[in-house]
């Protein structure tokens, strides 16, 4: 018995370990909080409903920001419609049907790769491919597909890691009864991954409606008199116009506010987009659990 | 019983470099009941995996050899392994219950299946529930949710939903595993009961279970087959001094 650890011991161990823990999050609570703090406080009057519904007046430095809230969900959509469905089905192929060969483990790595490749180059790659390759131009589709590459390889990480998730013996009964691979994937894989896949999915698109740097060349403009009409259109956008309101406009003091207010507007509709995320996870599960 | 119904023939297993399973020669005769023994770890369950080619879905795993089954070999590239596990059914080791309501677990394979006849769907499920001998206790709950029954209820559940589609061989690794006495009884009721329809294969840890429902015992051993025979003469003379040694206790 001599060589167990005492009682007192290892409380005071659990203590400290505990303690600590509780520092770290603690520190990062406190980060965030000063942060959002300090955008309430400095916005806080700024935002009343002639601000969300009217466009920039007199040089940007009076009037509203609709324009941008409607340019940040339009591309926010286009970058939706192409990278769901393509990234989810990417990571149904690579998960379910395309064994484990070197190749397989290539196009793994090169996805895992390219999520880490800074989004400036992808706004490069985004102004040689659809702007001008494909003659969009610099446009609402231009971007919307230009953060929709980026967030592809975040998609197909984020519903592999869902389609992982679901245990192998789902798979084997149904094959063992007499399913095709794709009824087996269909009626009983697909059905429990959904929810994750739908969460990280959001997850990535709420990170590209705060991106500058993709939309920058390909097709956000620095003031427009009125909203876009086609996705063949420029537009203005949150993330870009708060960069503008805090380092180009001539009178950066003045419009300080509307930076803070669009800031704060920004952050809203992100976090309106995790948690759609969240609640819509939580109907899937309980619907599931029925 | 002269005639086999699955014949295998020379036929090794690999998980990667490792050999599995080492030249096993064996006959299956339909319409009985046949029991695979032997240590844990010796190759059951890769066996009983290979009647179903369940082991395909393993990576890097290699056969050599044949099985026929029903006249076909089920190795060949022409065979279509869909209709193949609709043929040959199969209990796993481990109950699997999907996560969806009692009722649509066992009228899964009917569905999948193309079946869309709603009155024989029900039918086939009260059918295969009171064979798997679960009616009783899930008749009023059937659109629960599967994982709430217990791991007994759950292994019967999927006793029921192997049946429902009415293949011709059923395999079952340890089906008993985890049931009570009774539960069990009633299982070894009903493998005895379906075995005038189908051709049984069961895994099983349990000497007296075997010596009470099989035809034919098979000792395996390390991935090779020791002994095959007639129940009742493996279990009073075996041949082999290590097959006595395995069935009385005295092993190791
Ligand atoms: N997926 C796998 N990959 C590699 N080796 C495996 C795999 N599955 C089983 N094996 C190995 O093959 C051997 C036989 O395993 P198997 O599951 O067939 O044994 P078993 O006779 O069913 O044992 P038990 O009675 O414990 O269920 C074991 O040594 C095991 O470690
Ligand atoms: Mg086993």
């Amino acid at each position: 018995m001599k060589s167990y650890k005492k009682a007192q011991t290892k409380f005071l161990e659990q203590v400290v370990g505990f303690g600590f823990l509780r520092l770290c999050m603690l520190i990062i609570l406190g980060i965030l909080s000063v942060i959002f703090f300090d955008i309430i406080s400095k916005s806080w009057g700024v935002i009343t409903w002639e601000f969300l519904t009217q466009s920039p007046r007199n040089g940007m430095a009076e009037g509203g920001i609709l324009p941008t809230i409607v340019g940040t969900v339009l591309i926010t959509i286009i970058t939706a419609i192409f990278s769901v469905p393509l990234g989810m089905g990417c990571a149904i192929y690579l998960n379910e049907y395309a064994g484990t060969g070197k190749l397989t483990r290539l196009i793994r790595i090169s996805i895992r790769n390219l999520s880490g490749v800074p989004s400036i180059v992808y706004g490069l790659f985004g102004v040689a491919l659809f702007v001008e390759a494909m003659h969009f131009g610099t446009c609402i589709l231009s971007a919307g597909l230009t953060l929709g590459l980026m967030t592809l390889p975040w998609t197909i990480t984020a519903s592999e890691e869902a389609l992982k998730g679901v245990p192998m013996s789902y798979r084997e009964g149904s094959l063992a009864l007499g399913a095709t691979q794709w009824q087996s994937i269909r009626t009983n894989v697909l059905p429990y991954a959904i929810p994750g896949m739908l969460t990280g999915t959001i997850l990535g698109l709420a990170r590209a409606a705060g991106e500058t740097a993709p939309i920058l060349f390909t097709g956000a403009a620095f003031a427009l008199p009125g909203l876009p009409k086609s996705l063949f259109d420029q537009f203005m956008a949150m993330p870009y116009h708060l960069y503008i309101m805090s380092t180009q406009h001539h009178a950066i003091e003045i419009v300080r506010p509307i930076a803070y207010g669009t800031a704060l507007v920004l952050i809203l509709v992100v976090f309106l987009m995790n948690l759609s995320a969240i609640v819509l996870r939580y109907h899937l599960r309980k619907s599931r659990q029925e | 019983m002269s005639q086999n119904f699955i014949a295998i023939d020379g036929f090794n297993f690999y998980y990667g470099q490792s050999k599995c399973l080492k030249n096993i020669t064996l006959g299956i005769a339909p319409k009985e009941v046949t029991s695979i023994i032997g240590p844990s770890g010796c190759g059951k369950s890769t066996l009983l995996r290979c009647f179903n080619r369940m082991n395909d879905l393993i990576p890097n795993t290699r056969i050599e050899g044949t099985i026929h089954i029903d006249g076909q070999n089920i190795y060949t590239p022409d065979v279509d392994v869909v209709d193949l596990r609709r043929k040959v059914g199969m209990v796993f080791q481990r109950p699997n219950p999907f996560p969806k309501s009692i009722f649509e677990n066992v009228a899964y394979g009917l569905r999948i299946n193309g079946v869309k006849n709603k009155e024989f769907i029900a039918e086939k499920i009260e059918q295969g529930l009171i064979n798997a001998g679960l009616w009783n206790e899930v008749k009023d709950r059937l659109h629960e949710n599967a994982l709430r029954l217990s791991g007994g209820q759950q292994q019967r559940l999927c006793v029921a939903r192997a049946l429902a589609i009415e293949p011709e061989v059923v395999l079952m690794d340890e089906p008993a595993s985890a049931l009570d006495p009774i539960a069990t009884a009633k299982l070894e009721e009903l493998i005895v009961e379906l075995k005038k329809k189908y051709t049984i294969v069961i895994v099983t840890h349990n000497m007296q279970q075997a010596a009470r429902i099989s035809d034919i015992t098979v000792f395996l051993m390390q991935g090779e087959l020791i002994e095959r025979g007639k129940t009742s003469e493996i279990f009073t003379r075996p041949t082999k001094k290590i097959t006595e040694e395995y069935i009385t206790g005295r092993f190791g």
